[in-house]
């Protein structure tokens, strides 16, 4: 039965009606609220083009049920940063050039998002670790990775004293 | 085997077929160009690279222009793309309505004042005499010059030399709105009214569909759908995508088929197609086994299905609106849509409009045509209600057409220094050509009434560089090479084109026998290499890959500490005339490989866009080795078949190795197209590192961790 649901969303509070309380987060941003940004990739929680951010944590938006996001704050890739303002992950991906059909990036700006939040110096091999649930299918994973470092680099030296 | 070649001077063969300059830019808009493009955006930077030609050759700022691509109302008719073709073929075409334009305006300008043109020059638009403004630039002469004219191809073009757009870098002009979450795919797509559909796909050609129990399905979408039903075509319409994808997903297990076949996984294995009918030519040197006394050695390579597996399945808008039907899709070529919907549909050509929007990375002909006829057909049967069709990831992996399985045999007869005087490349394969322009070959138009005959068995043919037979022929100096084509016809899976085609299957046995040669020689192989291959631009890339990767030094460490680290080389020159490419891998093997290292070094002719060659050349070198270490679609599952990312995985960051990659200058004016050069140099060399590290020659691909434990223990 329909569910109205209220969360934190990209800083502000939304009031959703979902047509049931199992109706996955990633279809409510999609077509409810049109923030297209978080993709539909596979709806099994396989290739993470649709991670979003829930209190923190990366999350598959397809696997997640809308209820279970009541009172909880999300953050999609259209919270991050903008063209005139954008965050320091989404201008080292500009630098680098870092994407080709750039279908994957949104849940993979995520997954670097939540890594640098909980570790704001990793090697490398962290970085691709942390990227092991998102699938690139183009082959950018060396520029994405190259990003990723520089966007690690940046904030630290911002939030030196 | 030589191809003809297109004569000096003549006209780009694309712009020969669109020879309306007006159909290629205009400057209707103030400060504007507008630009249009048959070619499409696939990520691999297409748009910009046409922005940085048409700026150069206009000379006016990049910011001036507007590009639009792929739209059968307003571009040219460039095909598909696809094959690499973009630049080498489109690039020049534009390049050269823009340099005609460009001599139309300064001739019109020169009338105007009364002076040569050869005083005048274009400065961003402006027109500018021995150096000094003039009142003219392209705007304010665009009512006085038509450009609804024929090229002619004689004007002259800018000289490379002068160029300062073209050759340097440009960023991506399509990578912002990816990386800010902006609507960008045609899965993003929202047209008010809009309903969602999923199609129940019928198994296989010649299945029938029997009883359906919609209530259950009905049951499981728990929202209002509708079904829409004709012939063996079935479709679940509703107003809510959850509803709909939650009854399709329902659906197989609530509709009976009849007539549905099943693969073995017998048939998943290359060595299958041996025993089948197969369509038979040989191309190249006659026959020749007069040489008698001379050894010769043989040795057979297999490589299986490999699927697209684009990140997201496919997806497509349709409305049909007043006796016109309009199509948003992902596919790569909007002309041969067109004509293939009119077919199916039986409408006119000129009553279909096909459009094309980005989707994920396609690297060949995946479901994108198939979903866009899908979306063609529900909405032709609900007039004036926008239909959004995406299939289910395990619909785009079941039913995307695969890259066929392939065996490929080498025979070399050598001369007594052991030199190979004769060889013989013998291929055995499906077609890589099942586009739907081809015939309509369209899943939709095979699941209505009156489904089209089987199309006629071809391949692509040796003049667009071959499927089956792409780089069958080795470009050492070799004194008779010859092919041996096999086709099949009937194969397991629909098949069609996959970035390279069969150059990766070829160029991983050429490369691979090569390497066997060479050890037979007991010569170094990348020496072995060089001493038979004349062609300056070849050998430049080779030695460039072996300086990069110190080649030398780093055998003798691996010979004496690193039983199981070796390095490796494959080498080509794609379609024996696009782009020239070297790479050397580095890897490690346990039970499984490792790689550590890869080193390209490639010859793109003229480079338009450097980063974005090498961002082209970088991504195919990791998704050949995705397939060579990981993929094949195979049958013996429990589904029958490849569903999801576990019954079909690719490589992920972890896997990925650290990749350097070195443009070779090139005094060439020509683009060689990149898109596909480094797939069958990189199984290749993955192949030669992995058999050197192992001591056992690996030829057999996927170099699963299964096969390379089953291989040591035989």
């Amino acid at each position: 039965m329909p569910q109205t649901v209220a969360f934190t969303l990209n800083g502000r509070a939304v009031n959703v009606t979902a047509p049931h309380d199992d109706t996955p987060l990633l279809d409510v941003l999609r077509n409810q609220l049109r923030l297209t940004g978080t993709r539909f990739g596979c709806g099994l929680e396989q290739c993470g083009c649709c991670i979003v951010l829930i209190d923190g944590k990366p999350v598959k938006s397809c696997g997640r049920a809308i209820a279970s996001v009541a009172g909880r704050s999300v953050t999609t890739v259209e919270g991050l940063g903008t063209p005139e303002k954008p965050h320091p992950l989404q201008q080292a991906f500009l630098e680098e050039q870092a994407g080709q059909c750039g279908y994957c990036l949104s849940g993979i700006l995520i997954s670097a998002k939540a890594l640098l939040d909980r570790d704001p110096s990793p090697s490398r091999a962290e970085i691709a670790r942390a990227l092991d649930d998102n699938i690139c299918r183009c082959g950018a994973h060396n520029r994405i990775l190259r990003a990723v470092e520089k966007a690690a680099a940046r904030l630290r030296e911002g939030a030196r004293p | 085997m030589t191809l003809p070649s297109a004569l000096p001077n003549a006209l780009p063969s694309v712009l020969a077929d669109n020879p309306r300059l007006d159909r290629w830019l205009n400057f209707a808009a103030a400060g504007k160009v507008e630009l249009a493009t048959g070619r499409v955006e696939l990520g691999q930077g297409v748009l910009t690279a046409m922005t940085q030609i048409a700026a150069e050759e206009l000379d006016v700022a990049f910011e001036r222009i507007i590009i639009r691509s792929g739209d059968t109302d307003r571009t040219p008719n460039e095909g598909y793309t696809a094959g690499s073709q973009s630049m080498q073929a489109g690039g020049i075409a534009l390049r050269a309505a823009c340099a005609e334009s460009r001599t139309l305006f300064l001739e019109e300008a020169a009338r105007r004042l009364g002076c040569a043109a050869a005083e005048l020059v274009v400065r961003d638009g402006r027109i500018l005499r021995n150096g000094a403004a003039t009142q003219f630039d392209y705007w304010s002469l665009a009512a006085s010059v038509n450009l609804a004219r024929e090229a002619t191809g004689t004007a002259a073009r800018k000289p490379v030399a002068d160029y300062t757009i073209v050759g340097r870098n440009a960023a991506r002009v399509d990578l912002p709105a990816k990386l800010f979450g902006k609507a960008t795919f045609v899965h993003d797509m929202a047209i008010e009214g809009m309903s969602h559909a999923r199609v129940v796909r019928q198994p296989n050609r010649g299945a029938t569909l029997g009883a359906i129990d919609e209530a259950a399905i009905r049951r499981a979408a728990r929202g209002p759908i509708s079904f829409l039903r004709d012939g063996n075509f079935l479709a679940i319409v509703g107003d809510d995508e959850t509803a709909v994808e939650a009854a399709a997903t329902a659906a197989a297990a609530h509709a009976t088929w009849r007539g549905v076949e099943q693969s073995s996984g017998l048939q998943q294995e290359a060595n299958w197609l041996l025993q089948r009918p197969s369509i038979n030519r040989t191309i190249g040197a006659p026959p020749s086994d007069s040489r008698r006394g001379l050894q010769s050695y043989e040795a057979v390579y297999t490589r299986g299905h490999l699927a697209h597996a684009s990140i997201a399945p496919s997806c497509a808008l349709a409305l049909y609106r007043d006796g016109h039907l309009t199509v948003w899709t992902h596919c790569q070529g909007v002309y041969p849509l067109r004509a293939a919907l009119s077919r199916m549909l039986k409408l006119e050509a000129s009553a279909i409009s096909v459009r094309h929007v980005q989707g994920p990375g396609c690297y060949g002909h995946n479901g994108a045509d198939d979903a866009a006829a899908d979306a063609a057909v529900i909405a032709v049967r609900l007039p004036g209600r926008p239909i959004r069709v995406r299939w289910r990831r395990q619909e785009e992996f079941a039913f995307e057409p695969v890259s066929p399985a392939m065996v490929v045999k080498v025979r070399a007869t050598l001369d007594t220094a052991g030199h190979p005087v004769d060889w013989t490349t013998e291929i055995w394969s499906g077609t890589h050509q099942g586009r739907p322009g081809g015939g309509a070959m369209l899943l939709a138009a095979e699941a209505l009434p009156d489904p089209p005959p089987v199309p006629a068995p071809i391949d692509v043919p040796e003049a667009a560089g071959g499927g089956a037979t792409r780089n069958g022929e080795p470009l050492y100096d070799f004194a008779a090479k010859r092919i041996i084509h096999h086709l099949v016809p009937e194969v397991p899976r629909r098949t069609s084109a996959l970035r390279s085609l069969g150059a990766m299957p070829n160029v991983f046995a050429l490369e691979s026998f090569i390497d066997e040669l060479a050890e037979r020689a007991q010569q170094d192989p990348i020496a072995y290499r060089l001493a038979r291959l004349s062609d300056p631009r070849a050998r430049r890339v080779i030695e460039r890959a072996a300086a990069m990767a110190n080649w030398n030094e780093t055998e003798r460490r691996a010979d004496r500490d690193q039983a199981h680290r070796a390095k490796g080389v494959g080498f080509a020159q794609y379609k024996n005339r696009a782009a020239y490419a070297a790479v050397i891998v580095e890897l490690e093997v346990e039970e499984s490989i490792r790689l550590l290292h890869a080193w390209c070094a490639a010859d793109a002719g003229l480079v338009v866009n450097p980063d974005a060659v090498i961002n082209q050349l970088e991504g195919g070198i990791i998704q050949s080795a995705s397939w060579v270490l990981k993929e094949q679609v195979r049958f013996d599952t429990a589904s029958g078949g490849p569903i999801d990312w576990e019954t079909y995985p690719v490589l992920r960051f972890s896997e990925v190795p650290e990749i350097a990659i070195d443009l070779v200058a090139s005094d060439s004016d020509t683009p060689l197209g990149v898109g596909e050069a480094t797939a069958g140099p990189t199984a290749a060399a993955i192949g030669n590192a992995a058999s050197r590290a192992l001591g056992i020659r690996m030829r057999d691909l996927p170099l699963t961790r299964e096969r390379i434990m089953a291989r040591l223990l035989a």
